[in-house]
């Protein structure tokens, strides 16, 4: 039953155009991360015209904050946070070259729409899934932000990171279409 | 009168914040393993495996199941026939978060001040609920609550006009706004009456309830009863992506009210719902 496309960062406008949601994926190469706090500090410094500490071009952002790892682990517990939280900071990111978001939960219109014109997409990873993600992540680093814990800027080396396109470039919303073909009105 | 140390009651606290990050409760595994055999969609079924073979890393690896280890909430039922010694209470089930989170490797996710948000570094203050209840023994229950899910949640004053259907509407209007974001499928704790703030603290306490138990009045579960097959009708499923679990349970608690008030409150439990009581 299962069908998977195997995707490896950075992606490129062709790749990412041919995803659909719905499409299930398994990601191998280097995600970064950002969540709350990261992203406030993050669009601060584009609005002071600084550098940031990596080049958004063609990445994708997961938006997780970890567990703190047990000897011999490179992570610990590492699932999706709500995504909606970053979708104010988002098309700034998109616009820049940022090829796609990892998180979960509905995004802004906004969101959505800088997805289809810079060609981006954003995936649901399993929410709760915790320990069973942080298996597929192989190496981590802090690259900036270190002080704000767990919401620090890590780059994250993964091998078949499972997720599924819930938005694509051309409007699909696996959200809406899955709550379609499944309500049963009353 | 029975003497009960504070230390005790600082590490238990501790032992039950591991505990619970670490090892689903027995009630939520059932109701999961249930939602599997109802669910209709594909995908929905792929998600529910998943978080039963995730639940099932965190009972074997001893790790936290979910990266949000939570906001800790604390209940304590003390027997008015309890005497502590030892310090001061409130210190003491702090200190037993801070070892917990430290010595358990859980995530710290509460900031100072809600306008700073300097993070506190060591997960606490617990938010603490004290009640003095007959007997001599000391109840603790421990819940982490995630962020997400608890963003989801709703409290309204509806008038007695609305009524039990005013009631359903916006206890059905709550999970379907959430859709995706709180992580379902999940467990809605509804509070019924009380006032605006009791009301909520209902909703919490409804949450706490074994998974898919009813209310002990025939009225209320069959509002219960209503309550979920309504909202496993809005498709949401399991993530969001499309299914018929939604929610794993509704579970409401009441409270006499005001002739003037109907307050209903929601308080949304992801799937990833950690608790875990110890009695003294």
């Amino acid at each position: 039953m299962t069908e998977y496309i195997d995707l490896e960062t950075p992606l490129s406008d062709s790749t990412i155009e041919k995803l659909k949601a719905g499409d299930k994926v398994r990601i191998s190469g280097v995600l970064y991360t950002a969540r709350d706090a990261a992203h406030k500090r993050l669009i601060e410094m584009i609005e002071s015209g600084k550098d940031l500490p990596f080049d958004v071009k063609g990445q994708l952002l997961y938006y997780v904050g970890p567990t703190p790892a047990k000897p011999g682990q490179v992570i610990g517990s590492a699932g999706p946070t709500t995504s909606y939280r970053m979708d104010t900071y988002a098309p700034t990111l998109i616009k820049m070259g940022l090829k796609g978001t990892i998180g979960k939960g509905g995004r802004s219109k906004e969101v959505l729409e800088a997805m289809k014109r810079y060609k981006a997409v954003y995936f649901a990873a399993v929410g709760g899934a915790a320990a069973l993600i942080a298996k597929t992540i192989k190496k981590v680093e802090i690259i900036a932000f270190e002080d704000l814990g767990a919401e620090a800027i890590r780059k994250m080396e993964v091998e078949n990171f499972p997720a599924i396109v819930v938005n694509d470039t051309k409007g699909g919303d696996l959200y809406n279409i899955g709550r379609e073909k499944y309500k049963i009105p009353y | 009168m029975r003497q009960i140390n504070t230390e005790q009651i600082r590490d238990t606290v501790e032992k039950l914040c591991i505990d619970a990050n670490y090892n689903l409760g027995d009630d939520l595994i059932t109701s999961l393993r249930s939602a599997l055999e109802r669910e209709e969609s594909p995908l929905g079924k792929e998600v529910i495996t998943q978080l039963l073979d995730n639940a099932e890393i965190g009972r074997k690896e001893q790790v936290p199941v979910c990266q949000d280890t939570g906001f800790a909430i604390i209940f304590i039922e003390l027997g008015q026939e309890v005497v502590l010694t030892g310090g001061d209470l409130r210190e003491a089930i702090n200190e037993g978060i801070r070892r917990g989170y430290k010595n358990g490797l859980l995530r710290k996710s509460i900031v100072k001040n809600p306008i700073d948000r300097i993070n506190t570094g060591d997960n606490t203050p617990a938010v603490i609920h004290t009640d003095i209840v007959p007997g001599d023994k000391l109840k603790i229950t421990f819940d982490a609550k995630g962020g997400g899910c608890e963003n989801m949640s709703r409290s309204a004053m509806l008038t007695p006009a609305q009524g039990r259907e005013g009631v359903i509407n916006f206890v059905v209007d709550t999970v379907k706004s959430a859709g995706a974001n709180p992580c379902p499928p999940i467990i809605v704790g509804v509070g019924l009456g009380g006032t605006f703030d009791y009301s909520t603290l209902l909703a919490k306490k409804a949450i706490l309830r074994p998974v898919g138990s009813n209310n002990n009045n025939k009225t209320i579960a069959n509002l219960e009863i209503e309550l979920l097959e309504k909202i496993n009708r809005l498709g949401i499923g399991p993530q969001g992506l499309g299914g018929r679990i939604t929610a794993l349970a509704v579970q409401v608690e009441t409270f006499p009210c005001h002739i003037a008030s109907l307050p209903v409150a929601v308080n949304i439990e992801c799937h990833s719902h950690r608790t875990k009581t110890i009695v003294i």
